[in-house]
């Protein structure tokens, strides 16, 4: 059935469309602005009025940002987190749904409490801390991924769906002689990659982001993750130019800490914006997994 | 052992054999929460102790509730809590209905290709973490950056200013930066919940003459009421906790006065001043605060749907 719009509700739409396409534009100028000034002259850049595009173009910013090995040091690092730590959590967390998916399994109830419990309680951040470096995580590589492989609320979400799927799978694997490894590698997990695949994304944006964690636990600039560097370049970046406000002739050369961070900015984005119009869908159900369960 | 127990135990074993892989399968994860969750809520413990790093959590000796009458003396730690109050309290007003004022405008697009553009692009900031985003904050608030360029070009100031360094400017920024950045995203819950209203009650109201504004706030709005209201609970049962990264990120010298929440208080006492047991303690006071706070709106939940809903 199609609706007729009265006179009135035309001109709403019309300004409806108005107003939701200047809140897109909203959405999208933050990016827009820095790629431009991070095209631009430095030595511009600090008389501002950039706003659309780059006055004088330049690629200087983005020689400086890749100037050293760090960025790729530090690009490197967020790669390995991110695949391994994605992959790892897949693995870990859904081997323990599958386990608590099944009704005869011994201290079933036990083992599930203990998952519950911890969502509700936990240590907070002090113990916390306290425990990684106890544990001699600090400074290592493991930090991103150990503390990481368990979620109970995601083993929840694949439990249930564990539990949706067709006991016939199983069993014929079962009849044949196979072991409950070899029928959740070779027919459960196969048989989820639906929801592997949404938890997958949200695990991997999760850990492309993760700086905190680098920023208290890791001291060793070969394991700083992008985002980490990017939050040193910044922090540097805002002393610095307290500095440049002081004393306007640090910035005679053609790069200047701001538009060495604009363009790091950008580096560190970069594969985000990019990758983010094919994923989004996947996104958006993983949002509505989550939300279903409550 | 009599017969029967021997045969019992045996039973056990033969069952617990034949089931073995499965245990393989759930007890590393059973470990990793005793060493990453249980051991550190043991470790509480130092909030009634003097901890000095280093030690293990147990074997303290107890100090009873010195650290918690410290912290009602604190003047910085009950301003960390009128802050976290504060700063709550406006960004509940102003991100709470946000998402749901854009769900509801996006379902008065008729267009589907035009409201999917308006979509992916509000869920974009989303995906961005806070580092970044103080990033674009700071390119964007510079003191020539593009927002000083603009306002100085309408003639709305006189002279440039340093957005991040000024103390009034923090809670515009911090709330605006949250809403731009979560605003899409929240929206997705209530788009959902549109989406599930039977169509023929909007058949039904347009024959009997219902406007489109009266279709919206007769038929939309209270179809989406059940879901406003738990996100509006859990909402206000959080207004404890904070931003823990924007805050951290986005506080400076200038700022601190307000910038600082219980939650960057807590990480400035315990880990950068060294005060373990003082901001163990603070955080469990919070923590049970927070608690009571959770389970007050969980009942609140179910007496408002009559017993349907709980939160949990």
């Amino acid at each position: 059935m199609k609706f007729k719009h009265t006179t009135g509700e035309k001109i709403f739409d019309v300004f409806l469309y108005i107003f939701l396409g200047l809140l897109a534009v909203l959405f999208i100028y933050p990016f827009w602005t820095v790629i431009a000034m991070s095209f631009n002259s430095a030595t511009d850049t600090m008389r501002g009025g950039i706003i659309l595009w780059p006055r004088e173009f330049t690629l200087n910013n983005y020689r400086a940002v890749f100037k050293d090995n760090s960025i790729f040091q530090a690009y490197f690092i967020t790669i390995a987190r991110t695949v391994i730590g994605t992959i790892g959590h897949l693995l870990f967390t859904s081997a323990l749904a599958y386990g608590l998916s099944k009704k005869h399994l011994m201290f079933r109830k036990t083992y599930f409490n203990l998952c519950i419990i911890t969502m509700f309680f936990s240590g907070g951040m002090i113990p916390g801390v306290l425990n990684i470096f106890r544990l001699g995580l600090g400074n290592s590589f493991l930090v991103y991924v150990v503390p990481g492989l368990y979620s109970v609320y995601d083993m929840i979400i694949i439990k249930s769906f564990f539990n949706a799927m067709p006991q016939s799978l199983e069993e014929s694997a079962k009849i044949d002689g196979a072991n409950d490894l070899v029928i959740f590698f070779r027919i459960v997990l196969p048989n989820a990659k639906a929801v592997l695949a949404t938890i997958g994304l949200a695990t991997a944006v999760g850990q492309w982001n993760a700086w905190f964690d680098a920023y208290l636990y890791v001291d060793n600039p070969d394991l700083w993750p992008v985002q980490l560097l990017l939050q040193r370049v910044i922090a540097s970046a805002t002393s610095m130019s307290d500095a440049v406000a002081q004393n306007p002739n640090i910035t005679a050369g053609s790069i200047s800490p701001y538009s060495v961070q604009l363009a790091t900015i950008i580096v560190a984005i970069g594969p985000i914006i990019l990758i983010y119009p094919f994923f989004q869908k996947y996104f958006v159900k993983g949002m509505m997994i989550g939300a279903i369960k409550e | 052992m009599t017969d029967h127990s021997k045969s019992k135990t045996k039973l056990f074993l033969k069952k617990l054999l034949n089931q073995r892989w499965l245990q393989i399968m759930v007890i590393p994860g059973i470990i990793w929460l005793v060493i990453f969750c249980y051991i550190p809520m043991y470790g509480i413990i130092i909030a009634f102790q003097d901890y000095t790093p280093g030690n293990p959590f147990w074997g303290g000796s107890f100090v009873g509730f010195k650290h918690f009458i410290a912290f009602f003396n604190d003047k910085y730690a009950i301003q960390a809590v009128w802050n976290t109050l504060r700063i709550s309290f406006i960004k509940l007003i102003v991100t709470f209905p946000a998402p749901i004022i854009f769900a509801l405008l996006l379902n008065e697009v008729t267009s589907t290709r035009f409201k999917k553009l308006v979509q992916s692009v509000s869920y974009l900031p989303y995906f961005i973490s806070w580092v970044v985003m103080w990033g674009l904050l700071y390119a964007l608030l510079n003191i020539n950056g593009p927002l000083n360029t603009v306002l100085e070009e309408l003639g709305i100031l006189d002279e440039h200013i340093a957005f991040l360094a000024r103390v009034d400017a923090f809670i515009p920024i911090a709330v605006l930066s949250d809403l731009w950045k979560g605003v899409g995203w929240s929206s997705i819950l209530y788009l959902a919940a549109i989406s599930n209203v039977p169509q023929d009650m909007y058949e039904a109201a347009y024959i009997d003459g219902a406007s489109r504004l009266q279709r919206c706030l007769h038929i939309t709005l209270p179809s989406i009421m059940p879901t406003v209201t738990i996100m509006l609970i859990l909402a206000v049962s959080g207004i404890l906790g904070s931003n823990f990264d924007q805050h951290l990120l986005l506080q400076n010298a200038n700022n601190v006065s307000v910038a600082r929440t219980i939650d960057v208080y807590v990480y400035n006492m315990g880990l950068q001043t060294g005060r373990y047991s003082y901001a163990t303690a603070v955080n469990l006071a919070r923590s049970i605060v927070s608690f009571f706070l959770l389970y007050a709106a969980d009942r609140l939940s179910r007496w408002v749907s009559h017993g349907e809903r709980g939160l949990f």
